[in-house]
């Protein structure tokens, strides 16, 4: 699905490099989880690959389904079905959520040749994702994340994916800022979205998450590379004894 | 002291170009008269004068004015969307033929020309007065030359609630017209009207209108200035508001070479509410000043003013903004925000807001902010599928639309989205 080789990175404005060779190959159906101490460029490698500016690629390469990525605008790489839930998802004052997500939707539906929903259809499809999130009606029609609590913008960016049903979905520290009850509901989200064509890369801070969404693989990404990767249990050591083991033993 | 040549010497020129009306009232005569001299005094704006610093009058005061060629458009007229009472003129000039009658329940209109030969007629009271008591601390010469030749307009007094809007409609039709028009307005205590202006109106345009809110009354205006794209006009409202009234004017303006849009409001009473809004649209050599002042002399009254305009390839936004509180103008809650959206590098936004406060228990606040569009918030909507161009016109109609939701009637605010989506659209690469 995924397949990431040698990517070195720097920032375009300044002689600073925050990828440093990261390699990754995530399969069709299966979850990823990337763990790593903060600044490690996690968010950064999530940013590359849905093509924020700002960033250069100095080296290496990365695919989705054999199609280079890098090459694309951010809204062509949403249309060949790569998503990004934001670690800090931005608000937007004047466009409506519900204005926003069908012009989303039918934007990637044309863009693949598909046939756009009509307003009936959205308002449908829409309604019902909302509902199984917990997200209500009135929080559909107000601005793009405009006064929304914390958990509440996390679980619009779901709701986002959940509307679109990407191919490959990265959540960017989807849990932090969530209450349990939150947590299980985003997590429930992710669960119902599962399928053989599907992949996800969970990153995250706390194995909490992962009780819900169980990984197939754990990375731990440290200034700019994977150093380690394993199973489940990677992420229980993580919560358990912290970084200090993992770092002393690939330094 | 007295005005430099040019500035005398523009002003003779135009009461020249524009012949003295004849057959009026000595009440109207007088207002004339007095307008006359004013204008004498003050003389033409130049570049010079503080409030023309940012906007070069020379298109408002060239005699004979600069042609503008009429747009050759299939849209339909703006308002279209709504039943109202149509009153059309055409370069100008009043049209019985396209205009509906107008008899209406708890409204009276009359012509300004037919007004002005009366000898008793409420509009003494307003007619070259509101412009008069608004010429100090600033001058507002175009405004005093219309009181001095304007022959042309509405006048309308509300008695109660009106059903359907007053349409004004302005047609272009002649390349070289040079038209002035006067309306004047008065909504009597407990009366509510809207009030509509639309079109591009003459190759050059200069309009007042003069507006009495009586306590406890209540209007709206929206008014939407295009589209033609060489067209000038300067317009001037002066509103005096009563205890506890209520007027809100908004204004689109979509390209014209050049508009300045002079708003000049009056608390007079207690606890009335002012809103003033305008959205505006404009490449290549657009040039779009809103200059407003607000003057509060009552006791808890609101005012508030909301200023967006997008601008692109070379286009110049201008706004002038004061809120002056007089003493003993407790409570006054006043607000002012002006906004400039640069679409690129090549455009411009210069605003020059001011207080100035003579009342100690008062909120007032203003801001403005210029800049391009939201980088962050573009890669976020990208993000999803959309594409650079939708995504800068989706954030672009949002900034705008906190001018737009200024406008209490939602066919309205609407039909005024969808013009500034049609203007976005057109300039889609
Ligand atoms: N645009 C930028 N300008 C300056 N520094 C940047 C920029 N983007 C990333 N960095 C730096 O690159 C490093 C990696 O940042 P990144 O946000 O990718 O880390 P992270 O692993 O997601 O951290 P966290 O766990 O705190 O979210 C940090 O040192 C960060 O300050
Ligand atoms: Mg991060």
């Amino acid at each position: 699905m995924l397949e990431i080789k040698n990517l070195h990175v720097k920032l375009e404005e300044e002689d600073k490099q925050i990828l440093k060779g990261v390699d990754l190959k995530v399969e069709p159906g299966t979850v990823h989880a990337i763990m790593g101490p903060n600044g490690s460029g996690k968010s950064t490698l999530s940013y590359v690959l849905s093509g924020r500016e700002g960033y250069e690629v100095t080296d290496g390469e990365a695919s989705l389904e054999g199609e280079d990525l890098l090459d694309l605008e951010p809204e062509e790489r949403a249309a060949a079905g790569l998503f990004l839930a934001f670690q800090y998802p931005v608000e937007i004052p004047g466009v409506g959520n519900m204005t926003f997500l069908r012009t989303a939707a039918n934007a990637q539906r044309k863009a693949r040749g598909e046939a756009e929903l009509s307003a009936a259809e959205f308002l449908r499809l829409i309604r019902e994702r909302a509902k199984e999130l917990d997200i209500d009606a009135e929080m559909l029609k107000r601005p793009v994340n405009v006064g929304f609590s914390g958990g509440e913008k996390k679980r619009n960016e779901i709701l986002q994916m959940a509307v679109l049903e990407p191919k490959m979905c990265i959540l960017d520290e989807t849990d932090s800022g969530l209450d349990v009850d939150a947590m299980k509901l985003v997590a429930q989200g992710v669960n119902a979205l599962r399928a053989e064509d599907r992949s996800f890369l969970v990153i995250t801070h706390y194995q909490r998450l992962l009780d819900h969404i169980k990984p197939d693989v754990v990375h731990i990404m440290a200034n700019g590379r994977i150093v380690q990767s394993g199973g489940p249990e990677l992420a229980l050591e993580v919560e358990n004894n912290g970084y200090a083991d993992i770092l002393k033993s690939v330094a | 002291m007295a005005a430099p040549a040019v500035k005398t010497d523009g002003a003779e020129a135009f009461l020249s170009a524009f012949p003295e009306p004849s057959g009026e009232a000595s009440w109207a005569r007088e207002a004339r008269r007095r307008a006359v001299e004013r204008f004498r005094q003050q003389g033409v704006p130049v570049r010079r004068d503080e409030y023309w610093k940012y906007t070069d009058p020379t298109g408002l005061t060239v005699l004979p004015a600069r042609e503008a060629a009429v747009l050759d458009t299939d849209e339909a007229p703006v308002f279209d969307v709504l039943d109202s009472l149509k009153i059309v003129f055409v370069d100008g000039e009043f049209s019985a033929e396209l205009s509906d009658d107008f008899s209406l329940e708890n409204v009276e209109i009359e012509r300004l020309e037919d007004v002005l030969k009366l000898d008793i007629h409420w509009a003494r009271d307003l007619f070259g007065v509101l412009e008069g008591n608004g010429q100090t601390p600033v001058a507002r010469p175009l405004a005093v030359l219309n009181t001095a030749r304007a022959t042309d307009g509405v006048v309308i007094r509300v008695t109660g609630k009106v059903a359907k809007p007053i349409s004004l409609r302005y047609l272009h039709r002649s390349p070289s017209s040079d038209a002035q028009i006067r309306h004047l307005v008065k909504v009597e205590a407990g009366a509510e009207a809207t009030i509509l202006e639309a079109g591009p109106a003459a190759a050059r345009f200069n309009n007042v209108m003069e507006i009495e809110v009586a306590p406890t009354a209540s209007l709206h205006h929206v008014r939407a200035q295009g589209r033609d794209h060489e067209r000038q006009a300067v317009t001037g409202l002066f509103a005096r508001l009563g205890e506890e009234s209520t007027f809100k004017s908004f204004t689109l303006s979509v390209n014209g070479r050049m508009t300045r849009n002079e708003c000049v409001l009056e608390f007079t009473g207690d606890n009335a509410v002012a809103h003033v809004a305008g959205a505006c649209a404009g490449d290549d050599d657009f040039h779009h000043d809103d200059t407003v002042f607000i003057t509060h002399d009552g006791l808890n009254c609101e005012s508030r003013q909301v200023f967006k305009k997008v601008l692109r390839s070379g286009a110049t936004g201008v706004f002038q903004g004061k809120i002056l509180v007089k003493e003993g103008a407790q409570k006054t809650d006043g607000y002012q925000i002006s906004q400039g959206l640069l679409l690129d590098d090549d455009s411009n936004f210069l605003a020059k807001p001011e207080l100035e406060i003579y009342a100690d228990d008062v909120v007032c606040s203003h801001g403005s902010t210029c800049g391009a569009v939201d980088e962050t918030s573009l890669f976020y909507l990208r993000s999803r599928g959309i594409s650079r161009a939708a995504a800068e016109e989706l954030l672009v109609l949002a900034f705008l639309d906190e001018a737009i939701v200024e406008i209490e009637d939602d066919v309205l605010a609407d039909e005024i989205r969808d013009r500034l989506a049609g203007w976005l659209a057109r300039r889609r690469a």
